[in-house]
């Protein structure tokens, strides 16, 4: 079997096995730093795949972020996330048969419904920079869970901060 | 005098336990009490006792409008049930304002007639008398509508203890939530789940005839509208376009909603879906965030969260379309209108000095008063009667639910067994 077939096959399998909670951060993470160390992911893993012939870019291997975060009331793609958007452009660019889905998420402070739309922006603002680097229309699907899906408990900044996000989850 | 209110307290102290789901708290905003007395009620039928003692949900009602201080019945003279029984002297003296006197009686099987008078005992006059019908499972409900009629008898303002209120809560289950959609009576009890889900739920929004519930669901991890029977239990996806589907809220003559859609593009916007044709008409085009739709009493009008002018503003719109009136100008946040029912004023989360908070706006001298103390109060929504609120609030970490006078005088808060709550929205008047 080619490579690439192997990995829709995997994929598939692991979607099967547990794609039904998104994937969520892990909250010890340090506040200067977050999304740039690789988080465990749900649907789109590393066990029982072949050692390095997940992903085309030898250099992503492993280490894709699929979590962004964004600053307050920004619905703006950090300058230092646009290379981990690039990634995952260029493992879906061409390829119809990999759909993603974005997730996004806003900090609990103000209404609920309009905090929907701020997260809905977020996963938009991710969405246009996979559309123009060559990802199809149909391959992305987005939803907004505003404030009802925290990654992290309790107020505060740090809090806030993880969880004004978008989520990238491959859905096969 | 003393030794009278710490008797009503303790009274009430063991009251309020009795009340399984929801205790009363007083968080302050207290106004001075009016002295009344609530006659036990007398008892004419086949057991021992009544199924339900009637004074004392009557009570706890005129306790928990936060106007009235009902009498310990230690401190009554006289216990009469009827007005022929009635001796005013014993009642001045304890310098009561109304005197509440009634009985219940089995008239067959599983019939039985509530019957009350209220007096004024400095007049000496009868203010009011009634009787109601009603069965064991409906005499509850009977009780709160005599104290309805007491109070806006004594206030000029109609009571809502017969009400409804309808919320979320969630429930930690390891890491994730359990999310439930309740109602409950205005006072916690006969608390009800009309549906439970792995996945959010949001929004939820009375009909006018009380019969049916809307609300977002995010089951299967997108988000659609449903509209649910009350009585049944069943219910219909009314709206699962892709992308948002959200901020339901029935129309006045209850054949509409007005509602979010974010569609493909996430360009979140106002739009009016007929329930009976499914004919959804866009109202707002703008590529601001538009939501948080809200009808004026009269249907004529929508109001709404927009941020066209930077950050969220309350604009209106004809429901039949048109240009948009921007609403509020003081403050940097203000979202999440709702009209009172007689659309006079205007309920809104307002930011205040960096607190999230319920601020209510006279629609015509447009001043606007906060309400509320907390730093991530939410989600008013009126009493039926125009003059109460109940909204969400966060204490110790935990989310609960307070009401408050629209005059910021009296404010309570509920405490819940049901875990965090939010949403809360209180029902329409009881139809019966």
């Amino acid at each position: 079997m080619s490579n690439f077939k192997y990995v829709l096959l995997m994929a598939g399998i692991l979607v099967l096995a547990g794609c039904s909670s998104p994937t969520v951060p892990d909250p010890g993470m340090t506040d200067d730093a977050p999304g740039s160390n690789g988080a465990d992911t749900d649907g789109y893993g590393d066990g029982g795949y072949d050692d390095g012939t997940v992903v085309q870019d030898d250099s992503m291997a492993g280490e894709l972020a699929n979590v962004i975060y964004f600053d307050f009331d920004s619905s703006e793609v950090r300058a230092e996330d646009t290379d981990t958007v690039a990634g995952h452009a260029s493992m879906m660019s061409g390829k119809m048969n990999i759909n993603v889905r974005l997730e996004g998420h806003a900090d609990e402070r103000g209404s609920r419904e309009y905090n929907i739309g701020l997260g809905e922006r977020r996963a938009q603002a991710v969405r246009r920079l996979l559309l123009l680097q060559g990802v199809s229309a149909g391959q992305i699907s987005t939803v907004s869970f505003g404030e009802e899906r925290p990654a992290a408990d309790g107020s505060g900044e740090t809090a806030y901060a993880q969880n004004r996000r978008v989520e990238i989850i491959y859905t096969n | 005098m003393l030794k009278r209110i710490a008797l009503i307290l303790f009274a009430f102290a063991v009251a309020q336990t009795s009340f399984a789901q929801t205790n009363l708290i007083l968080v302050g905003g207290e106004i001075k009490r009016t002295p009344v007395a609530v006659v036990p009620f007398g008892w004419e039928g086949n057991m021992a006792d009544a199924p339900l003692d009637v004074s004392e949900v009557i009570s706890a009602d005129l306790y928990r409008s936060g106007r009235f201080a009902p009498q310990a019945e230690e401190d009554m003279l006289q216990k009469p049930t009827t007005g022929a029984e009635l001796d005013f002297d014993d009642w001045t003296i304890l310098g009561v304002d109304a005197v509440i006197v009634g009985k219940v009686v089995q008239t067959g099987d599983n019939v039985y007639t509530v019957q009350f008078q209220l007096f004024d005992p400095i007049r000496q006059t009868q203010i009011d008398g009634y009787r109601i019908s009603a069965s064991r499972g409906t005499m509850r409900h009977a009780a709160h509508r005599v104290a309805d009629r007491i109070y806006e008898k004594l206030t000029g303002i109609p009571g809502v203890f017969a009400t409804k209120v309808a919320f979320v809560s969630a429930r930690k289950q390891g890491d994730n939530n359990q999310y439930s959609l309740i109602v409950a009576d205005y006072d916690g009890e006969n608390e009800a789940v009309i549906m439970e889900s792995d996945d959010p739920i949001m929004s939820p929004s009375w009909s006018p005839d009380s019969r049916r519930l809307a609300y977002v669901s995010f089951e299967g991890s997108k988000s659609s509208i449903y509209v649910q029977q009350l009585r049944t239990g069943s219910r219909i996806k009314v709206s699962g376009e892709p992308g948002i589907n959200g901020a339901p809220a029935f129309s006045p003559d209850g054949r509409k909603l007005v509602v979010t859609l974010g569609g493909v593009d996430g360009n979140l916007d106002i739009y009016v879906l007929d329930l009976s044709t499914r004919q959804k008409q866009r109202l707002t085009t703008h590529r601001s965030i538009d939501t948080e739709g809200a009808w004026s009493p009269d249907g004529r009008s929508i109001y709404f969260t927009s941020d066209r002018a930077g950050g969220p503003q309350i604009y209106r719109i004809s429901a039949n379309g048109g240009a948009p009136e921007r609403i509020t100008f003081e403050g940097s946040y203000n979202a999440r209108p709702r009209l009172s029912p007689d659309g006079e004023k205007l309920a809104v989360l307002t930011l205040d000095r960096g607190n999230y908070r319920i601020g209510i706006l006279d629609l015509d001298r447009r001043n606007l008063l906060v309400l509320s103390t907390g730093r991530q109060d939410e989600s008013p929504s009126f009493a039926p009667n125009s003059d109460i609120l109940i909204y969400a609030t966060r204490q110790s970490g935990n989310g609960v639910l307070e009401t408050v006078s629209a005059d910021g005088l009296i404010r309570q808060r509920l405490a819940s067994g049901q875990g965090d709550v939010r949403e809360p929205v209180w029902s329409p008047f009881p139809r019966f």
